[in-house]
């Protein structure tokens, strides 16, 4: 028996320059990251104050630190795939031959949804809807942590199959039988496989901690139709996470069962059935595309009511349609796969049940555009996010409720007009509400707000780009030009191919912009400094603290008397300036203490999964023990909560009120 | 115990509305996050019985379940399992009770049964691999053992978590944490019960219809 299983220098892909090259860049730039931690002394204060906190905020801002780095990588696959199919036009075969090809299209969808939009979504939640529910903590802040660093691991693996073998080539889906190990034999869809078991597991736990945090931990006071809109979208995401997710582990259990042990769940022989596959993974695939949007209606929602300085216009059918968005979401699967050979009832029903969806979502944009009529508008960067929406949403929802149309769908099926669709969806829609909540939130978790003039310019040119980059795709699709293609004969094709190029380097300004923001907004912190907590003049409890916010959060609880608390403590305060203000008693409060075992879990997740990829069993059986050990010792540690004192909170409350008088 | 709400929280004064009290006790959260657990586990699980319904017919030319199964095995199955439940329930009420004996005597039955299930299904795999009908023979017999066989990884993985947890009462003894991971696995072990007899139902009773 091989000692290192499959593993060999094979897998180095030494043959191929630009994977080689960008291996390289990326082990230099880790290397270079971690000597200079090392060089300046930081490891201490990153294991103590990063690695192992269990603080919610700091947990959200590890996800989005995530998110951004794995944004760049998902735009680098990006952009080699525009500009590959720019040129590769009639006898030309571009400079990605296929194989190389159907890895980046592969690791760019599974990256892009995965690594990128999910953990910015989750990274959102959860620094803000402790602070907007008005508590300390999430229900289950060491799980929290272990979730954060399971997703880690999914990462970790997705980018190590750069350097030690290869992605799968079959697309982000990974439908059998291309899938099943006949016709994939490489390692590339196992990677694929242990990566989202890995990190779908933490997906649900943060699932089931959010769902915890907000129907069970709320300040005193806050009903349900008390929380802020971004509290119900979270909830709505949450419940499908749970929901949904479970599927996916089970879908993926099957394939791997399949490729290892030679199962026949997908199989062509064996009476497999391929179809299954594609129910169950969409089954979990549509309910995922709103598990990503709705937290980002909700930042708009957030953004739209504070910089109208309205209270935001239809709440409670704003709560109606997030749920009935939620609950619609997993009856309209199939519209995925028209083209399987359904009855004309079954594609019918739901083709209809897709059009339905169109209406709360209508109601939704309705309701944002009734709270900006006779508001003040601040047209602020959020704003200009959400704007940038409103407008590009519209237009993706309409060409959705197109090809929702079956007969329709058979032509527009896996033809560029869908990757036009979905791309105007999730970029128009995940995308530039994450970068609104991005800029809405920043001086929240740093205390100084970002710099707006390259705001804006990242703005305009992600615009710009977007449709620069995504229109010409439409008529490409309807051209006839299909999906992943390496190279094509039809020259005509060419110039909007060009064209898409150009828009995709306009998205790549765009991201130089937010780069450049976020430097010159650090550089310059002390101008753009806020000490009164609320730059925005803010409705929710959220900027009712300090920012940052203490490790406590809140003082004291707040208690919640109506909907839009803080605004409304504010106007009272205004209408009697001289109401005396009562004291404070502050008493010690409990927190969790900080926790290795999220970071350890992960480095054993990642042991068991590189083991398990390339059949290194008796380091995949370690790595199980690892964690299993890891985890007795944790059950069995000594103390979990520490005190801090009344003294220290009253300390920070006096000096944060200071501040704010000056 | 098994409803999340302990005698001493619902005799507390007047309680206020849940709107009104703010966070709820650790024990209501603990309970509540591990009833959402479980039920995404019940999720996942039903992916499994699709997949098996779907592929129930697909013998590919093997043997189909009613030449494989025997119901004699299954209901002995069934009754440790069923009995192992009620053992688990006087363990929580013991806990309740405090009574550190009467934990480990009931824990220790729920422990007995629960293995006794669980050798039986190893025998009845053994018993259909032996005559060749492997979950590689055909998509029905994959759909099979692994719908079966991720059941009995949960029971295997609740005899785990039980001798651990007595380990647990042994030597940091029944706190607060202690008696709320005993909460959980009172939880985890009754809702395998729940979805044994789905499993039960499905596979064995009307499989042997046809």
């Amino acid at each position: 028996m091989n000692l290192l299983g499959n593993l060999s220098w094979n897998a180095i892909p030494f043959d191929q320059p630009i994977a080689m090259f960008a291996s390289a860049l990326m082990i230099l730039v880790i290397l270079s990251i971690l000597v200079w931690i090392t060089v300046s002394g930081h490891w201490p204060y990153l294991w103590r104050e990063w690695i192992t906190s269990v603080d919610h905020k700091r947990i959200g801002v590890m996800y989005i630190v995530l998110a951004l780095v794995m944004l760049l990588r998902g735009f680098t696959d990006a952009i080699m795939m525009r500009s590959q199919q720019a040129i590769a036009a009639g006898g030309a075969q571009g400079y990605l031959p296929p194989e190389h090809f159907d890895q980046v299209f592969s690791a760019h969808g599974t990256i892009m949804i995965f690594f990128m939009a999910m953990p910015f979504v989750i990274g959102l939640m959860n620094f803000v809807v402790p602070l907007q529910l008005g508590v300390r903590d999430m229900a289950f802040p060491t799980l929290n942590s272990v979730a954060l660093w399971l997703t880690a691991s999914g990462i970790l693996l997705t980018n190590v199959s750069l350097v030690v073998g290869e992605f799968a080539k079959t697309g982000w889906v990974a439908y059998p039988p291309l899938s099943e190990l006949q016709f994939s034999p490489g390692v590339g869809v196992d990677y694929y496989l242990w990566a989202l078991q890995i990190s779908g597991i933490g997906t649900l736990l943060t699932g089931i901690n959010f769902v915890t945090t907000i129907l069970k931990t709320r300040a005193p006071g806050m009903g349900y139709m008390r929380m802020p809109v971004f509290c119900w979208t979270a909830l709505a995401s949450n419940l499908l996470m749970v929901a949904a997710f479970p599927v996916l582990t089970a879908t993926f259990a099957m394939l791997l069962l399949d490729r290892y042990l030679g199962f026949h769940f997908f199989s062509v022989n064996g009476q497999g059935n391929p179809m299954m596959y594609v129910n169950l993974f969409w089954v979990w695939g549509h309910p995922e595309v709103y598990i990503l949007i709705l937290p980002a209606f909700g930042v708009f929602s957030e953004v739209i009511a504070t910089f109208s300085g309205k209270p935001l216009f239809g709440y409670r059918s704003m709560v109606a349609a997030t749920m009935v968005i939620c609950v619609l979401s997993f009856i309209v699967w199939l519209h995925h796969f028209f083209t399987m050979g359904a009855s004309a009832d079954v594609n019918g029903f739901f083709g209809v049940m897709t059009m339905v969806i169109a209406v709360p979502t209508g109601v939704k944009i309705f309701n944002w555009l009734f709270t900006m009529y006779g508001g003040r508008v601040r047209f602020s960067v959020p704003v200009l996010w959400s704007i940038g929406f409103m407008v590009t949403f519209v237009i993706g929802g309409m060409t959705g409720v197109l090809m929702a149309v079956p007969p329709a769908d058979f032509q527009l099926h896996n033809s560029l007009f869908l990757i036009a669709h979905f791309h105007n969806v999730i970029i128009g829609g995940v995308v530039f509400g994450v970068m609104a909540g991005f800029n809405y939130w920043f001086p929240k978790a740093f205390g100084f707000t970002l710099d707006e003039r390259w705001g804006r310019s990242a703005f305009w040119c992600w615009l710009v780009g977007f449709y620069l980059a995504f229109m010409p795709l439409y008529i490409l699709g309807l051209m006839g030009m299909t999906r992943r293609m390496q190279h094509y004969d039809n020259v005509s094709w060419q110039p909007w191919l060009v064209a898409a190029a150009v828009g995709a380097v306009v998205i790549m300004a765009g991201i130089a912009c937010q780069i450049i923001q976020l430097v010159v907004s650090i550089r310059d912190r002390a101008r753009h400094r806020d000490l009164t907590g609320d730059p925005w003049n803010g409705r929710t409890l959220e900027w009712s603290t300090a920012s940052p916010p203490p490790a406590w959060n809140f003082a004291v609880l707040p208690h919640v008397a109506g909907a839009d608390t803080y605004w409304n403590a504010k106007r009272r305060r205004q209408a009697n300036p001289n109401e005396p203000v009562q004291a404070r008693e502050y008493e010690a409060i409990e927190m969790p203490n900080n926790s290795p075992i999220g970071f350890i879990n992960a480095f054993f997740a990642v042991v068991t999964g590189f083991a398990l990829i390339w059949h290194i069993w008796w380091m995949a059986g370690l790595g199980v023990f690892g964690a299993f050990a890891a985890f007795l010792l944790f059950a069995f540690r000594a103390e979990d909560e520490i005190e801090i004192p009344a003294e220290r909170i009253a300390q920070f409350e006096q000096v944060h009120r200071a501040e704010v008088a000056l | 115990m098994n409803i999340g709400v302990a005698v001493d929280d619902v005799h507390q004064r007047a309680l206020p509305s849940a709107n009104e009290s703010g966070p709820a006790p650790k024990r209501v959260v603990v309970a509540y996050g591990f009833w959402i657990f479980l039920l995404s586990d019940i999720v996942m699980f039903s992916a499994l019985f699709a997949a098996y319904a779907v592929l129930v017919r697909a013998t590919a030319g093997g043997p189909a379940g009613a030449a494989l199964f025997n119901q004699g095995s299954a209901a002995i199955e069934t009754a440790c399992l069923l009995a192992s439940s009620y053992t688990c329930g006087l363990m929580s009420l013991a806990a309740n009770e405090r009574r550190r004996a009467n934990i480990y005597l009931f824990a220790f039955v729920t422990f007995v049964l629960g293995a006794a299930f669980l050798g039986l299904e190893i025998r009845e795999f053994a018993a259909m691999i032996d005559r060749g009908a492997t979950p590689q023979r055909s998509a029905f017999l994959s759909a099979f053992f692994t719908l079966v066989g991720c059941h009995g990884l949960h029971v295997a993985a609740g005899l785990v978590w039980l001798a651990v947890m007595m380990a647990q009462v042994a030597i940091k003894g029944i706190r607060g944490t202690v008696e709320r991971r005993l909460l959980c696995f009172a939880l985890f072990w009754h809702a395998l019960d729940i979805i044994w007899v789905w499993l039960f139902t499905v596979v064995y009773l009307m499989g042997v219809r046809s």
